[in-house]
């Protein structure tokens, strides 16, 4: 298989069988948070993408060229989570000071992801990851390719559930299910959902 | 007094899981089973213990622009004290528990303790939050990971409990089975709450 059929199990992986939120449970917050409005979904989604690429392509380069490089395995998760407050910061900063356009839109969402954990869960899955010939670690385009795919991932969802909670708030619910149960429930439903997509031997 | 008031107000008042709504991911993910429950509790329960004592022992010498940045190196490092002490310990606890180890981190019940409580109170009633919260999370943790271990592979801790025939329904241990039974939990709680 070449690179490109790599690319596209690696993509379909990530997004509909692997589901970074419905079936690897990581970044749930934001999901049952910021899916209660279409435009906020996706603000949230737009910047959990740029997070997560970016995040992806620093943290490969530190554990390959520090941690690994000097023996300091065992500073991965303090690395990373420094890596990745700092580098949210920053981002806040560089958008906010040439795309205020941008700013406005996603400035909100900034601070929260963070403590998102699908942005630390993609880099240190990356660092254990393997091509789906099940031998070749990633290499540095991988791990970028795959955090922006798991981006994607996470943003379908939230995008097909803030969609359906607008709808929801329409609906005649009992009161003890109204809100957080059955934004769960509904989640649940679209877990199983996505189970079918385990059927698919790619 | 107000020591046992900061204890209990984690497990029932202010739970972090079906009040608070903080710590989903966990939550959702390692509730497969009693046992994994349990070890999540625990290894969150220490850290949110040790680096709620810290925090507040530096909380007059940080200075409040950094002070995120520092509470999350003092959380990040006794993670990784769990993260190194279960790996040598407990091998089989910490592979089945696997990236959620690490990911105590992001966890937000321990950010939100350090900076809603830890950073204003003294150590004994930090150390008192820590507990009870701390505890409020075992337990609900617990309660979710025993319907599904029940429903979802007929035993508790590993033990089988349901009659043979009792064909146990694999989708209570599967992702969905883990939304659908704390969404159910949660509008009993409301439920509970409005008959008060």
């Amino acid at each position: 298989m070449g690179y490109l059929g790599e690319l596209f199990v690696m993509a379909m992986t990530a997004i509909f069988i692997q589901n970074f939120v419905l079936s690897r449970f990581l970044g749930l917050c934001p999901y049952l948070g910021v899916s209660k409005k279409l435009d906020s979904a996706l603000g949230m989604g737009m910047a959990v993408i740029f997070v997560m690429t970016l995040a992806s392509a620093i943290t490969f380069l530190i554990n390959k060229y520090l941690l690994l490089h000097f023996g300091l395995m065992y500073l991965q998760t303090i690395a990373f989570i420094l890596t990745i407050a700092a580098l949210v910061q920053f981002v806040e900063m560089v958008i906010q000071k040439n795309a205020p356009a941008l700013y406005k839109s996603l400035g909100v969402f900034l601070p929260l992801i963070t403590t998102n954990c699908a942005v630390l869960g993609v880099a240190i899955l990356n660092t254990t990851a393997f091509r789906s010939d099940g031998t070749t670690a990633y290499n540095f385009f991988d791990s970028v390719l795959n955090g922006f795919f798991s981006g994607v991932g996470f943003t379908v969802v939230l995008l097909a559930m803030a969609g359906l909670r607008m709808r929801l708030e329409k609906a005649d619910l009992p009161k003890s299910m109204q809100g957080m149960p059955i934004a769960l429930i509904l989640a649940g439903i679209m877990a199983l959902a996505f189970y079918g997509f385990m059927g698919f031997k790619i | 007094m107000s020591f046992v008031k900061e204890l209990s107000k984690g497990i029932i008042k202010d739970n972090p899981i079906f009040i608070l709504v903080l710590g989903m991911c966990p939550t959702l993910a390692v509730t497969t089973s009693v046992i994994n429950a349990l070890g999540m509790g625990f290894a969150a329960t220490f850290v949110l213990l040790c680096s709620n004592i810290i925090i507040s022992l530096i909380k007059n010498i940080t200075p409040s622009k950094i002070r995120i940045p520092v509470y999350i190196v003092v959380i990040a490092s006794f993670v990784s004290i769990v993260d190194m002490v279960m790996a040598a310990y407990l091998p089989g606890l910490h592979k089945s528990l696997g990236l959620f180890i690490p990911l105590i981190v992001v966890n937000c019940i321990i950010l939100g303790r350090a900076e809603a409580f830890a950073s204003k109170n003294n150590v004994l009633l930090s150390i008192a939050d820590a507990i009870g919260m701390g505890l409020g999370f075992t337990l609900s943790l617990s309660v979710i990971a025993t319907i599904r271990e029940i429903l979802g592979a007929g035993t508790w801790l590993g033990i089988k409990i349901t009659p043979l025939t009792y064909d146990p329904m694999l989708v209570a241990i599967l992702a969905p089975g883990a939304f659908i039974t704390l969404g159910f939990l949660m509008a009993l709680m409301n439920m509970l709450k409005e008959k008060k």
